[in-house]
């Protein structure tokens, strides 16, 4: 199966369930929230090694498995111009060798050890991980410590990377026309806020990386104090701990220089673009600029956005599907989207693509209309009690996997709000109330904070096929 | 109580734990003849509950329509009894359940996933029952999903991957049924209509048709209860016959023309199926080629060393008959031959030479040392569980998969692959655009 180096949270996927063959799913709708939700039974334990680097760990004994990741303060919203997309390419370099290591020795030890990893990078983090049979953390700890500080940035290969990268590239976002149109969205939506740029860069930046650059940024971020150890499995928090100390602790520290707030400059009315692509359907892609819960005032507003999403988009009996899918049947699908746990504020989204026959700006003016139901009527006691029962539920469902609640861990230390943020979660969204819904829809669902793409599809041409029975092979 | 209150409790006794060393597998039939597989898991309150009809997308061709068996499987959640499609989801969602279905070649399913509580168990396998049983099928449910349907079609050809994969299964099955996508083709859904739909259901989703697979903290005395709650209102009818054995094709080199940036490879010839006596060979040798996450050969040749792709791989996908051996890679249009040549070249010299002790010893290390991660969460485990239900497979599978690991040999590896992949007898399919015709 294809492999990943990263996740790329482009969020607007239609039908992104669908594997069409061997497994078509047919949940029509995701009912995974915005923004999962987070239990609080199983005991997270803290420690904090003399060098700054910070060391979670939750024991899990269901399966005599670890899942160890370890998070750096660093992604593409720390990025200046010119350079965008560093972050995830230095995340490849990580591969590629240390003073102790060959380029690929990492992967083939892992692997030797019946390992799986990987890494990811997004907006406001880098993540390496590792999923071993328990007795196996150590060699996960020993060769992670050894890329936090020694990594070897070679220029040949970082010639051959970069080209890898801008296949990536050309794989997810060139070629899809969904994702492209969301790049052009973001770049129109945010005026001076570094979420503007792609994760992973603008080709003329990735072209044009050199060594010295990703010197510069690795030794600025690469640091036991801008990193978080999260262990998550069949292990004592104890041993844990001293394993960390023994592996980790001679690194040295850096003097971290604060990254700096480029706070989003206020939208002042609503903008609007098309984008032309080759594509076979139109779709319209709403984003409102919103504050998340590390920048807004008060934190309940965050929460109850939460929950409208929920009531818009959280399963099959929510508004989007009743009403706009199968009420109305002007929508093929439609979904809503927050991401509550950005470090910075960033964008509450509306999304549909129209069934054949209606227009985009009637499906515009649909969605519209579901906003404004939200800012005049209360919703029901019934929609409400299923959001939160929902919530709740998934709270258990998530403690399934392991390496899902090491992302939790991560993700609240990254941008800020701190793990035991997590476990506020249930208790807040159980304590919205209609009302204020209804005040965070007419707060914060405003036209002057409006951003609406639209995709335009141009003809992919006629699509002529060659065959050759003779046999003959490629290159051969 | 409410379910406020029931959930609150469950997170407290989350802390319980056990360890998930071996998994035993209880098996029994229900009164109706329904075959039930059963895992009890602890440490966790919830169930997954997967009711199987050999229903998938194979057993199109009976009817010439593609497609109809993802329709059929898409419908039974839009109405069913008295209950509307709103009124069925807000039934599963009220009580935080968990419903969705999936379609492949081979089957058809039905997940539940709930808190095992009574109080919320209980109405979502209620909804669940009624869902399988009494599907209203009525027509302007049907005219809306097909539509959607076609849609998704439609938006299909956006995907160069999926453009090369559909044509890439047709090449290499021609007239057998596994020739088509579960989802079907513009032209043969268009012209399925609703008595399709209902003669499908009435022929396929039936108690001797069916396989149940229950993972979760129930007890076993709970799980049957379960499984005869979800057959006990079902038609009786018959077991679906085997499907037919797939016809080698001749190969094929496909190119169609897109105007992508990149163009796709696809390449490769009939592999297993799940009861395949060369399955361990084959499978661990695979690994090696192009099966590892990051460190296998054709990751090695086509990526690390000249950075051809971001991802090239090669699988087997055993089905109930043989599925495909893939390879596959996605390059800038321009360097397409040179992608070809290293694919082509890396699978030749492995089938001439075979791994070697080192590659050996490296991937049977990987196999065994990290396969209990295959089945670390109650989600993985219902998934291996049904495989072994669905394809008959022992009981005691996930035990010997390991043993049977290690005692594959080099030489058996070797064997397997030059009796069974011909590198010149390969089908391949490209998409893109062609780096000639356009100057690039």
């Amino acid at each position: 199966m294809p492999k990943f180096k990263k996740i790329i949270n482009h969020r607007f996927r239609l039908y992104h369930h669908q594997r069409f063959w061997g497994g078509a799913i047919w949940l029509m709708v995701a009912v995974s929230f915005a923004t999962p939700s987070y239990g609080q039974a199983l005991a997270t334990h803290e420690f904090m090694l003399a060098n700054g680097l910070k060391v979670l760990v939750k024991e899990d004994h269901r399966s005599p498995v670890v899942v160890s990741q370890v998070w750096y303060k660093v992604g593409s919203s720390y990025e200046h111009g010119g350079i965008t997309g560093i972050s995830h390419m230095l995340e490849h370099m990580m591969f590629k060798g240390t003073e102790k290591y060959a380029p690929g020795e990492f992967s083939r030890i892992i692997a030797e050890n019946g390992g799986k990893e990987n890494a990811f990078t997004n907006r406001d983090y880098t993540a390496y991980f590792q999923t071993l049979e328990k007795s196996r953390l150590a060699v996960s700890f020993e060769m992670e410590a050894d890329r936090m500080r020694n990594l070897h940035l070679l220029d040949e290969e970082l010639t051959k990377e970069l080209q890898v990268v801008l296949e990536e590239r050309r794989m997810r976002t060139e070629d899809n026309p969904q994702a492209k149109m969301y790049e052009y969205l973001m770049a129109m939506a945010y005026t001076n806020s570094p979420y503007k740029n792609p994760v992973i860069g603008w080709p003329a930046d990735i072209e044009n990386y050199k060594v010295s650059d990703l010197q510069t940024w690795y030794e600025r971020w690469y640091a036991p104090n801008n990193a978080t150890l999260v262990v998550v499995g069949d292990v004592n928090a104890d041993e844990v701990f001293q394993l960390a100390d023994k592996y980790f602790s001679a690194l040295e520290p850096s003097e971290l220089v604060a990254v700096k707030p480029r706070t989003e400059m206020p939208q002042k009315g609503i903008r609007r673009m098309s984008v032309k692509l080759p594509a076979k359907l139109p779709s319209v892609y709403m984003a409102y600029k919103v504050p998340v819960l590390n920048t807004i005032d008060n934190e309940q507003d965050a929460y109850a956005l939460e929950v409208l999403a929920g009531i818009l988009d959280g399963g099959n009996s929510a508004r989007f599907t009743t009403q706009l899918v199968r009420g109305r049947q002007i929508a093929v699908s439609a979904s809503a989207g927050y991401d509550l746990s950005a470090r910075l504020s960033s964008l509450f989204t509306l999304s549909a693509t129209p069934v054949e026959g209606v227009s985009v700006s009637t499906i515009e003016m649909a969605i519209k209309e579901e906003v404004m139901r939200l800012q005049n009527e209360l919703v029901s006691p019934d929609e409400l009690a299923r959001v939160k029962a929902q919530v709740l539920a998934q709270s258990v469902y998530e403690h399934d996997s392991m390496f899902y609640q090491g992302m939790l861990l991560g993700i609240f230390e990254m941008v800020g709000l701190g793990w035991p943020k997590i476990s506020d979660y249930v208790e807040q969204i159980n304590k919205i109330s209609a009302e204020q819904i209804q005040m965070v829809a007419k707060k914060y669902l405003i036209d002057e904070h409006l951003n609406i793409a639209t995709l335009e599809p141009q003809t992919l041409g006629s699509l002529t096929q060659t065959n050759d029975l003779q046999g003959v092979n490629h290159g051969h | 109580m409410g379910i406020k209150r029931l959930l609150i409790l469950f997170l407290g006794v989350i802390l319980s734990s056990s360890l998930r060393a071996e998994v035993m597998i209880e098996q029994w039939q229900t009164t109706t003849d329904t075959p039930v597989f059963f895992v009890k898991t602890e440490g966790l309150p919830l169930v997954d509950i997967r009711v199987i009809f050999d229903a998938g997308s194979a057993r199109d061709s009976e009817t010439d329509k593609s497609g109809l068996a993802s329709l059929t499987a898409q419908l039974l959640e839009s109405g069913s009894g008295a209950f509307n499609a709103d009124e069925i989801a807000a039934k599963f969602e009220r009580v935080g359940a968990l419903l969705s279905s999936g379609v492949s070649v081979d089957q058809v399913w039905f997940d539940l996933r709930s808190l095992t509580t009574p109080e919320l168990l209980n109405p979502a396998l209620d909804t669940m029952g009624v869902l399988l049983t009494q599907p209203s099928f009525n027509r302007i449910d049907f005219d809306r999903e097909k539509n959607r349907v076609l849609t998704v079609l439609k938006q299909r050809e956006e995907s160069p991957a999926a453009l090369a994969k559909l044509s890439f299964y047709q090449a290499l099955y021609g007239q057998h049924p596994y020739a088509f996508s579960a989802l079907g083709e513009i032209t043969t859904v268009s012209k399925i209509n609703l008595d399709h739909v209902k003669a499908f259901y009435r022929q396929w989703y039936v108690s001797e048709n069916a396989t149940i697979v229950i993972v979760g903290d129930v007890t076993e005395d709970h799980a049957r209860e379960i499984a005869e709650h979800l057959t006990v209102s079902m038609n009786r009818g018959n077991k679906a016959p085997d499907l037919p054995e797939v016809q080698e094709q001749l190969m094929k080199n496909i190119h169609i023309n897109y105007p992508s940036k990149q163009t796709h490879v696809l390449s490769g010839t009939l592999g297993i199926d799940r009861n395949d006596a060369d399955y361990f060979p084959l499978v661990v040798g695979n690994h090696i080629l192009g099966g590892a996450s990051l460190v296998s050969l054709l990751f090695e040749e086509v990526r690390e060393k000249r950075g051809l792709a971001y991802s090239a791989y090669s699988y087997f996908s055993p089905m109930a008959r043989k599925g495909p051996f893939i390879m596959g890679a996605q390059t800038r249009n321009d360097q397409l031959n040179e992608a070809l040549v290293v694919i082509h070249k890396t699978l030749k010299d492995f089938v001439v030479n075979g791994p070697s002790d080192i590659e050996l010893a490296a991937a049977k290390k990987n196999i065994t040392g990290g396969f209990a991660m295959r089945f670390d969460t109650n989600k993985k485990l219902l998934e291996y569980i049904s495989m072994i239900a669905f394809h008959h497979l022992p009981l005691n599978y996930l035990t010997l998969y390991p043993e049977k690991v290690l005692a594959v040999t080099k030489e058996q590896i070797k064997e397997a692959f030059e009796r069974r992949i011909m590198p010149n007898g390969l089908t391949t399919v490209t998409v893109g655009r062609k780096a000639l015709e356009n100057g690039q």
